[in-house]
Formats: C-alpha cells, sequence, structure tokens
C-alpha cells in the first residue's frame, strides 16, 4: 500500500551530512585553511565580496570553503549574514584620486602624469598551464620599487579641462539604498550604479559584451583604470570631524566614449563609470560600458531596442542570488499545480476526441 | 548557526516593523500590491522568503506555527521552513490545521475552513497576474492603476476561442473587492472559492518585494464570463487513503504500468479521516 512519503526531515539532515562529507573531501588530502583561500583564492575572494555587497576577506574566505568553491552559494551566503547586520553610519564618498594604486593603465594615453603602472596582472602572460605550479608553488621575489606617493589625477580630468568631456552634475542628494528600499522604475543613475556593483559578473560582461558586438554600440576606450587601496572615513557626529576607520581595495574603470552630439549638445566625449569591491577589473569595466549604454535617456540618444539600452531588463534581471533562487526553486515540488494541469490537459484531449468522433459519425 | 546570535524570529525589529507597514497598507488596500524592501533570508529567493519575511513579522512567541507545501507537512522545504522558525523563534509548531494561528502554505489552501483567530501565509513567486501577458513592472503597475484589466479577459477570451474552455488550471486569476485583480499564488483553482474566508490572508513575495493581502470576508471572485461560469475542478475520484470525495488529490504513480491512485493533498486532513475511521479504496495497479 502507499503511504504518504514520511521521512523529509531525516532526508534533510543525512543530504546535510553527506554534503558536509563530500566538502571535506578525502580525509588523506590535508584540509583548507581559510588563510589559505583568503591568500591564495584573492580574485575568487573578490568577486565574492563584490557580489555579497560585504567588504571582508576572511568572511569570505569561509564562505568559499563552506560553500565548495560555488562562488554564486558563497555570494548567497555572504548576503544572508550582510543582512542581519546593524548600520552604525554611513561612510563618506571614498577619494579615488587619492588611491594608493596597485594598477593604473589608460588606453587613451601613451603617458600621463602618475604614470601607467601594470601591476598585478594576467595581461599579456602566455596562457599556457604552468605545470612546475602543480610540484610546487615556490617563486622568487618580485622586484620592488617605492610606491608613488602623490595624488593619481583622473585621466578624464584632463578631457574635461578642455571641455571635450561632458560634466558629470554634481549632487549632495543622498543616494538611494537598493538594500533598504525596494528598487522601483525608473532608477536614478546612483541606484542603477548601485545594482550593478552588485550584478552578476558573467551578467554584467554579457550586457558589456552585446554592446560593443553591436547592440546599441557605443565604443569605448579605457580612460583609465585603477585598482589600490583607499581610506573609508566616517563622520563622528560627537567629534565634528570625519575620522578613517579603515581601507578597501577596489578598482575603479572611466571608460571615455565617443558621443556625437544632439540639438543641445555639442559633439564631446561620455563617460561610463564602474567601481568594485576588489581587484576585479573583468566586472569593473563591464559595469562602465553598461552605465554607459544604459544613459542613452539622458544623453538624448536613440533607443535601438538593445536589451543593455533597457534598465528594467538589465537591473531585473542582474542580480545573481535573485535568479538563482528563482531558477533553482523548480526542483521544489509542484504537483499540486501539474495535477491541476494534469487534469485540465486531460479534459481537452477528451473534448477533441469526442468532437472527432462526432465529426466521423456525422 | 549560532541561533542566539540573531533577533526573534531572525529579522531585526527595523525590518520587522516595515514589513508590518506594508502588511498594514496591504490589508487597507486588498488585492494591491505593496512594494517593500525584502531582504535576503538565509534561503534562496524562490523557496518562500516572501511568505518567511510575513511569517517573521507576524509570528509573537505565543503563536502556533504550521507550515505547508503542496498541501502536506512533511514535504522538504516544509520541513526546512519549519525548522528554521524552531530554531530563530522557538515557537511551537503543529501539523493540526485547527491548533494553528499562523500557517504559512507554498500551492494550497488547507481543506479544513480557517477562523477568525487564524492568519494564513502564502508564498508567492510571481505576484503580478498580469505579467505573463506584459513583463514590464513599469506598464502593469499603470494597468492596475487604470484598472485596465482587458488584456486578461481577452486571454481567457481566447482560451475558450482556442479550447472551448479557459485553459489555467492554477494560479487562477481573481478580482478583489470589484477593484484589484490579484494573482492568488500558484494553488490550484479548486481552492480559489475558499479565499472569501474568515482568517486573515497575507501574501509575500520575496524577490518580487511585493506584499499583498486579504482582510478576512474579502470578496474574491474568480474571473470568468456569464456563459462560461468559474468551474473549480479536481479529479473525479475518492481518496484511496481516507475516501474523501471532497479533498483536492494528488495523483500517485504505484507500477511500471502507469497504475495510480489518488490521495489527499492535505496530509493533515487526511490523516484525522483516517484517525476517525474512514478508509479508502485502494485500487491496484489498473489504470483508474
Amino acid at each position: 500500500m502507499y503511504v504518504a512519503v514520511k521521512g523529509g526531515e531525516r532526508a534533510i539532515d543525512n543530504a546535510h551530512a553527506w554534503l558536509a562529507e563530500e566538502r571535506r573531501g578525502d580525509k588523506k588530502v590535508p584540509e583548507l585553511s581559510v588563510d589559505q583561500i583568503r591568500e591564495q583564492l584573492s580574485l575568487a575572494i573578490n568577486r565574492v565580496m563584490a557580489e555579497g555587497s560585504l567588504y571582508d576577506p576572511d568572511l569570505a574566505a569561509l564562505a568559499i570553503k563552506q560553500s565548495r568553491g560555488d562562488l554564486i552559494e558563497a555570494i548567497f551566503l555572504i548576503r544572508a549574514y550582510r543582512t542581519t547586520l546593524p548600520r552604525f553610519g554611513y561612510s563618506e564618498p571614498i577619494e579615488t584620486s587619492k588611491m594608493a594604486c596597485d594598477r593604473r593603465i589608460s588606453a587613451t594615453f601613451k603617458d600621463l602624469p602618475g604614470g601607467q603602472v601594470l601591476g598585478p596582472t594576467f595581461d599579456y602572460t602566455h596562457r599556457l598551464l604552468d605545470f612546475k605550479l602543480a610540484a610546487d608553488g615556490e617563486i622568487p621575489d618580485a622586484p620592488n620599487k617605492q610606491a608613488n606617493q602623490e595624488n593619481v589625477p583622473h585621466v578624464a580630468e584632463f578631457l574635461n579641462n578642455e571641455g571635450l568631456i561632458q560634466q558629470e552634475t554634481r549632487s549632495d542628494a543622498t543616494p538611494p539604498d537598493l538594500t533598504r528600499e525596494p528598487l522601483e522604475l525608473p532608477a536614478d543613475r546612483a541606484l542603477r550604479l548601485q545594482a550593478l556593483t552588485r550584478a552578476d559578473e558573467g551578467f554584467t560582461l554579457g550586457m558589456a559584451y552585446s554592446s560593443q558586438r553591436g547592440y546599441a554600440r557605443n565604443h569605448a576606450f579605457v580612460g583609465e583604470l585603477r585598482i589600490g587601496a583607499v581610506a573609508v572615513e566616517i563622520d563622528v557626529p560627537e567629534l565634528g570631524f570625519a575620522i578613517e576607520i579603515g581601507e578597501i581595495t577596489v578598482t575603479e574603470c572611466e571608460t571615455v566614449n565617443q558621443f556625437q552630439g544632439s540639438k543641445t549638445e555639442p559633439a564631446q566625449f561620455t563617460r561610463g563609470y564602474g567601481l568594485v569591491f576588489g581587484q576585479t577589473e573583468r566586472k569593473a569595466i563591464s559595469m562602465a560600458l553598461v552605465d554607459r549604454a544604459l544613459r542613452w535617456e539622458e544623453l538624448g540618444e536613440d533607443d535601438l531596442g538593445a536589451p543593455v539600452q533597457d534598465a528594467e531588463f538589465v537591473l531585473y534581471h542582474s542580480d545573481n542570488i535573485q535568479a538563482t533562487g528563482f531558477l533553482e526553486h523548480i526542483k521544489l515540488p509542484h504537483y499540486v499545480d501539474f495535477q491541476a494541469e494534469l487534469e485540465l490537459v486531460r479534459n481537452l484531449r477528451k473534448t477533441a476526441f469526442e468532437s472527432q468522433k462526432m465529426e466521423a459519425a456525422e | 548557526m549560532s541561533e542566539q546570535a540573531y533577533n526573534f524570529a531572525y529579522l531585526d525589529e527595523q525590518t520587522k516593523r516595515m514589513i508590518r507597514r506594508a502588511i498594514l497598507k496591504g490589508l487597507a488596500i486588498p488585492g494591491y500590491q505593496v512594494p517593500f524592501a525584502s531582504r535576503e533570508m538565509p534561503m534562496p529567493y524562490g523557496w518562500g522568503t516572501g511568505g518567511v519575511q510575513v511569517s517573521a513579522a507576524t509570528l509573537t512567541p505565543d503563536d502556533v506555527f504550521k507550515v505547508i507545501d503542496q498541501g502536506a507537512d512533511d514535504t522538504t522545504n516544509a520541513v526546512s521552513i519549519r525548522k528554521f522558525f524552531e530554531k530563530t523563534a522557538d515557537v511551537k509548531t503543529t501539523t493540526n490545521t485547527k491548533a494553528a494561528s499562523v500557517i504559512q502554505t507554498r500551492h494550497r489552501i488547507p481543506e479544513d475552513e480557517l477562523g477568525d483567530d487564524q492568519i494564513l501565509v502564502y508564498q508567492v513567486p510571481i505576484p503580478e497576474p498580469l505579467r505573463f501577458l506584459e513583463p514590464r513592472e513599469t506598464e502593469t503597475r499603470k494597468m492596475h492603476a487604470l484598472e485596465e484589466y482587458g488584456l486578461m479577459h481577452v486571454k481567457l477570451y481566447e482560451d475558450i476561442s482556442k479550447n472551448g474552455r479557459i485553459a489555467t488550471s492554477y494560479a487562477y486569476p481573481v478580482k478583489v473587492e470589484d477593484r484589484y485583480v490579484m494573482d492568488p499564488s500558484p494553488i490550484p483553482k479548486f481552492d480559489n472559492p475558499k479565499m472569501e474566508m474568515s482568517a486573515i490572508q497575507l501574501f509575500g513575495a520575496g524577490r518580487e518585494q511585493r506584499i499583498y493581502a486579504l482582510p478576512p470576508y474579502t470578496k474574491v471572485v474568480s474571473l470568468d464570463f456569464e456563459d462560461h461560469p468559474f468551474d473549480p475542478s479536481r479529479a473525479p475520484h475518492c481518496c484511496s487513503i481516507c475516501g474523501a470525495s471532497d479533498s483536492y488529490l494528488d495523483e500517485v504513480i504505484i507500477n511500471d504500468d502507469g497504475g495510480r491512485m489518488f490521495v489527499c493533498s492535505d496530509t493533515d486532513y487526511c490523516e484525522r479521516r483516517v484517525a476517525e475511521g474512514h478508509t479508502g479504496v485502494q485500487v491496484s495497479g489498473d489504470a483508474a
């Protein structure tokens, strides 16, 4: 006799025990420490911090370990933790022109004040598997040089001085907070940038790529890409001035895009902007391209019907935690709705067969 | 998880207050979708985070909590959500529909009639009944504001002209108090008539950041046409376990030859009937 399936609870507990065992893998192989993950998988850490919207390399490392290296799962762990944290206050805007740059390149000028600094990049490496790494990971020390102590001005400012690039309007308005208010459209640029900086890297890359390939094409130059540490300052009301509470590494990308001019504006350059936690340059460049594409309305460009121009499309589908949750929920039981569909299809078929029979009889 | 580190029912009080405001607004405007700042929960979006947040904002330490998924208390996700609140809110839980003060559900309304001291919390995947007719939120909000529901009626009419009947079997749209067209969540249309009830009904859509509500005794009408009245159909069988002929049935495949049996989807209802001495007819092998 069929008995209604019991034991869901035991099944869940057992599945989780198995999961823990699989996560650990072969016990003869030494266990990964959180420190090892933080130090040696730092780009994974950066992605988890960026899309998890929480700057904490140790927690990101723990999340990666717990998620068996599934980065979206790790991002999810971080988001779920982040949402429980109280808000003590809001920092002052970070000053990226005072960044201690590890990397700073411009594709638009051969040389410029502050210099070109390649930094720790995969660019120009030949993508050949390094089998030596499989044997031992010992490396010689890299050459050192005293870091540049000067402020590093933004490339866009040089163009700005000539009036060649569109001026961004300054605003002291408090930006909306995506994590505290529901996303409602139309979304202003501050809100769009907020959504993009935590957006899925793959989605943002795909959207940016589509704009390069001709869906609302807007050719972008990397005016500047910089990666480095910036101070985070917070205003303490009791003190009456801002104090530095820590340092974060961010990637900032400013693209310079052509703009043909419109009825009201002469031809000039415009910009797209990307700012992301950690060393995450693929994401920052993608973000800048998508940001620029979404500005078509404000710049008086045509709506070409391209996905990347559609703020509702981009913003509603860029969050991988929302997307993966909804996608994967179809694994949950749906037999009640399916039963309703079964009855419906059976009835529709019955009606169809009956009318066929009637026709045949006539 | 060190559950002591979290507030009662997981969410902090500020967040619960924000959700309660949305619930009250929803109750004041029945059927209207209230945007709320949905939080990331420790379970995935699409797995009941809206319902969980509404339950978290609704539960008090004295509540007795029941969770069902597909009508059953022991489906895996129902177990998971029940455990979550046992851990974070330390509330009493039950599988007995009549003993529960708050019931969180996915895809069903319990067979037992609910009373005015009960709250039914629905998990909602897509709160917008017009979504599959118009993908843009900016457009659908306008359509609701203008009470512009022609598109929905055209869709239902096209169903009839193509299939001879309305080909929607679950998440069947309803009109609330002659004003808002509302998605009842993916309950089978069999459950639609039960929505005019004496309990409070709250709907939470976490990923879509919407809450809506039906106060007790709200008028809820399933959309139809005069010459094609709404038909809350169910499988034309009795439950093989308890013999009920008035409950919503799940079809269970019992052998390789496609033999099937039908059992109540509401496990609590079925178990109580068996305890009361009702029996069903076991079908063996033959395709029912």
